[in-house]
């Protein structure tokens, strides 16, 4: 949907790779590869070049170790694993509010403020006394999605009712989310007997519970896979997925065949923000068991990264953010081996990123790439 | 042809830094030209270009298969073919965009290997797209230097170069451009010039123009055609790629036909016939008369009374307009584009709220009521845009074919969507309605214009229908498939459907209609049953409002 707000600000989200785009599936996860091996290379001679510059010298197999020790820090062993799937599940859950955004024409950038809500619901709901055995984690996962939801019903029926631009609102909602969160969290939630400003520890029935003895692996993975699951059914194989997706691509068209596009919008950045507040949830369930009142997160700018990565399919995402979660348990190990900064796998990330959206001029350069894409071509043609 | 040859000779020099680079390929051609001349064997033209076995593959069709095409010096070769024959495939390998699966390309006798745009401009070919290629909120200046900016020094482009070349090109084909207006603020016509200039700008010896009056007004057509002929005169080539018939008779000098994918024949347009043409490029005789009986109509199927329509600025531009169309009857409104004809249709269809006044279908008030309400109650619609409502292009051709019953019974199952059925009815309908695609599972978008269109027609008549709403079923369609779409609205007609056919084209509202209208400023100025209707008449109220000698003064 290609609109524009008043002051000028135009988003067309059909330009995101995989959703308007043609090349065909293979296409796009051949390019996808290529992005992440050309990141890698990249990364791999910076390495090199941080090590001259900081006086180690000249030494070609030191991102060879480097990146040894970053496969090992990461799926080694059980450990090592259940310390990636950790990391990927609050990014594949950002992941997918960032994809079900975009298959609707709409980009949320709220996703810190919706993760925070959802933290924030899970953790209270989570610490209260009143529930107990495996409902009271359900509830409080419930009242994550719900608290995402809320945060991003509002740009939604902004959006429907005045047009007001959604990535101007749920921008400043993060902030919002933000402030009003360490409010709440510093005076009338806050844990009297920590130390640090925080919400009350949720208690031993919400926690999501370790799935292998030995790791850190809570069945926090395991949401984000069914969330996954779901949100692809929903997307590809319901009557409403339709509608969203009609919406996304062509407002026109969907207007034509019937379907209510402000409904839409306002359902889609709903359901959008759920799926950021899940994850806010399982990692406040899994991992932070409390919410602290200086939160700082960045899962919904992460989230971006990796619907694009994930070409804004459910299942990409999935592995986007596995990719990522490697990435990112593995930089201690690197860094602890080589000395290496951990920086370098934050840089590695922005290398793919830049790849997958300089698409088309991957597509040029590497010729066989080329003649896949004729097909397409030829839709202007003939 | 003596007289283009000499032009070319005459025009080569001018060329500027662009074309230099083709100067190395060209200049052995002029040389051979020149040794022709000397030679005594003037009239043996070179050609400018030569396309030789070109042959194209994409998965499950052959759209180019061995054509050969040699275009001379100054001369406007028309290629026509139907939607989907391969004419744009053959022009997209010819400017680099697509790569042949085998044949050779020669320019000026030298053979070339064209890898992307940029070798086929610096070989002096320009392409004029059918949806131009502009920068709307840049000035014409601005987007005709684009790429090939010349410096005033290394900081700042030369804008004043630019503007002078701009205006001495323009007046060099019979007309005057402002080079700093916005491109956005100017007419179809004129930003199509723009194209033309951009193309000559680089130094195109060779111009292709796709399909270039599909959307122009029969106005801006005699324009473009005037331009056109002076380039020709002067020695630029121009390949003028159409599916209309009287408009290559009109502009051509000689003509190729394409037939899926083949040349099926040359033709002369001084001796060749409409129907000729028609029947090579559809491959059987072609009626290009509408063939029907009598209309029997019976209960009104839909009123319109008083309405009224604002456009996306506000301003009036439906005012008052009244009729009815009855079952079995086909009702057609004829007017000059852009005199609220497709405004009158969104809010007779309901995507357009109506300032006031009311539609009823079957005797119910439906005024403002939603698209799917009307999708319910029998109103099938084939929007003027296609493009924009009428299909989601990125979406495969089985999805666009349920676009609007995806969520009832057989395609949806409590909000589960049945792909089975989608496939089903893609199975069933792409026979019927003849859509050339390679499968149910392509997008949309990759089918041609006409191939589109029937995806559309497909879907609306497929419904159980009580009024069909036909807003320029036919645009830039070719013989083939507007006989086609024609008979499907005549047996729609004759099993009872009420339709409303709005169409620029006056000769199909003449055809089809059994009783006709006039739309003319927003007004529907005179209503006329088609037994009495005159086409002389009819031009003439659509060109200016009026009816006749008595009501002259009346007129608006």
């Amino acid at each position: 949907m290609p609109d524009a707000t008043p002051s000028g600000l135009t988003i067309d989200t059909t330009k995101v790779p995989g959703i308007g785009t043609g090349g065909g599936r293979r296409g796009l996860l051949v390019t996808t590869i290529l992005a992440i091996v050309l990141g890698l290379l990249l990364g791999a001679v910076l390495i090199v070049i941080s090590e001259v510059m900081s006086g180690r010298g000249f030494d070609l197999a030191v991102p060879f170790k480097a990146y040894q020790a970053l496969i090992e820090g990461s799926l080694k062993d059980a450990r090592a694993i259940g310390s990636t799937l950790n990391i990927a599940t609050p990014l594949i859950l950002s992941g997918l509010a960032v994809t079900f955004g975009f298959r609707a024409g709409l980009f949320n950038i709220g996703g810190n403020g919706q993760f925070l809500m959802g933290a924030f619901f899970a953790a209270i709901v989570g610490a209260a006394p009143i529930f107990q055995g495996p409902l009271h984690m359900v509830l409080a996962i419930l009242a994550g999605l719900l608290g995402g939801m809320l945060w991003g019903f509002i740009p939604g029926i902004l959006k429907a009712w005045r047009g007001a631009h959604e990535v101007v609102t749920t921008i400043m909602l993060n902030y919002v989310a933000y402030l009003l969160l360490n409010e709440l969290a510093s005076r009338v939630f806050r844990d009297p007997t920590a130390t640090f400003a925080k919400t009350r520890d949720v208690t031993a029935d919400a926690q999501l519970p370790i799935l292998i003895e030995g790791t850190r692996l809570h069945a926090g993975i395991l949401v984000a896979l069914l969330t996954a699951f779901l949100v692809w059914f929903l997307l590809f194989k319901t009557a409403l997925g339709f509608e969203i997706r009609t919406v996304g691509i062509n407002a026109f068209a969907a207007r034509y065949a019937g379907m209510k596009a402000a409904f839409i919008a306002v359902l889609t950045m709903s359901l959008s923000g759920g799926l950021a507040g899940l994850g806010g949830a399982v990692e406040n369930l899994g991992v932070t068991k409390g919410y602290p009142a200086e939160y700082i997160v960045n899962y919904g700018f992460d989230g971006i990264a990796v619907a694009l990565l994930g070409r804004s399919h459910p299942f990409g995402v999935v592995g986007a953010a596995v990719l990522f979660g490697a990435l990112r348990a593995g930089a201690g190990s690197m860094q602890r081996a080589t000395g290496i900064p951990i920086d370098i796998i934050t840089i590695v990330q922005a290398f793919i990123i830049l790849f997958v959206a300089a698409e088309p001029v991957l597509r040029r350069a590497v010729p066989w790439l080329r003649s896949r894409r004729t097909p397409a071509a030829s839709a202007a043609g003939a | 042809m003596t007289e283009g040859q000499t032009g070319q000779s005459d025009i080569a020099p001018t060329g500027d830094a662009a074309a230099d680079a083709a100067q190395p390929v060209a200049a052995p051609a002029t040389a051979e030209e020149i040794a022709a001349v000397l030679a005594g064997k003037a009239s043996v033209v070179a050609p400018a270009l030569e396309m030789r076995g070109i042959t194209k593959r994409f998965p499950g069709v052959l759209a180019n298969d061995h054509i050969d095409l040699e275009i001379r010096p100054g001369e406007i070769h028309a290629l026509l073919g139907e939607n989907g024959a391969g004419k744009s495939t053959l022009m997209n390998i010819l400017y680099g965009l697509l790569t042949p699966d085998e044949g050779e390309i020669l320019i000026a006798g030298t053979q070339v290997k064209l890898r992307d745009p940029n070798d086929a401009i610096k070989r002096g070919i320009g392409m004029v797209h059918q949806h131009f290629m502009l920068v709307p909120v840049f000035t014409v200046a601005e987007n005709v230097i684009l790429g090939t900016e010349t410096m005033a020094n290394p900081i700042f482009i030369d804008a004043h170069a630019a503007d002078r070349r701009i205006r001495d090109l323009a007046k060099s084909l019979g007309f005057s451009i402002d080079p700093s207006a916005i491109v956005g603020d100017l007419s179809v016509g004129l930003q199509q010039r723009i194209e033309i200039l951009k193309a000559l700008y680089r130094g195109a010896k060779v111009l292709i123009l796709d399909e270039p009056t599909a959307v122009l007004t029969p106005q801006e057509t005699v324009e473009i055609f005037a331009v056109l002929r002076r380039l020709a005169a002067e020695g630029t080539s121009i390949v003028f790629i159409s599916h209309k018939l009287y408009e290559v008779l009109e502009i051509a000098d000689r003509i190729t036909v394409i037939r899926r994918g083949k040349v099926v024949g040359h033709a002369d347009p001084k001796t060749a016939t409409e129907e000729d043409l028609a029947t090579m490029m559809v491959g059987r005789g072609v009626s290009l008369s509408v063939e029907k009986t009598p209309a029997k109509p019976g209960d009104v199927a839909l009123a319109v009374s008083d309405l009224s329509v604002a456009d996306d600025q506000g301003s009036r531009v439906v005012d008052g307009c009244s009729f009815e169309v009855r079952m079995g009857e086909i009702f057609g409104i004829a007017g000059v584009g852009g005199n609220g004809q497709d405004e009158m249709v969104e809010a007779i269809t309901g995507l357009r709220r109506p300032l006031s006044g009311q539609v009823k279908m079957a005797g119910a008030d439906v005024t403002a009521h939603s698209p799917r309400d009307l999708d319910h109650r029998g109103l099938a619609y084939i929007p003027a845009d296609r493009q924009r409502y009428g299909l989601v292009l990125a979406f495969p051709v089985d999805d666009n074919l349920a676009l609007t019953d995806y969520h009832e019974p057989p395609f949806s199952n409590y909000g589960v969507l049945v792909d089975s059925a989608f496939h089903e009815r893609a199975q069933k309908l792409i026979p019927e309605f003849d859509i050339r695609t390679p499968s149910d599972s392509v997008a949309v978008g990759t089918l041609s214009g006409g191939n589109q269109q029937k995806v559309i027609v497909a879907r609306e008549f497929s419904k159980p229908i009580k009024v069909l709403v036909a807003d320029q079923p036919t645009r830039g369609l070719d013989v083939g498939s507007i006989e086609f779409i024609h008979k499907q609205i005549i047996a729609k007609r004759d099993a009872g459907t009420a339709v409303l056919l709005v169409s620029a084209e006056l000769d199909e509202v003449l055809e089809l209609s059994d009783r006709i209208g006039v739309m003319y400023r927003g007004k529907l100025v005179t209503v006329i049953d088609a037994k009495d209707a005159d086409k002389d008449r009819i031009g003439l109220i659509m060109a200016t409002g009026r009816t006749g000698a008595t009501s002259e003064t009346e007129a608006p």
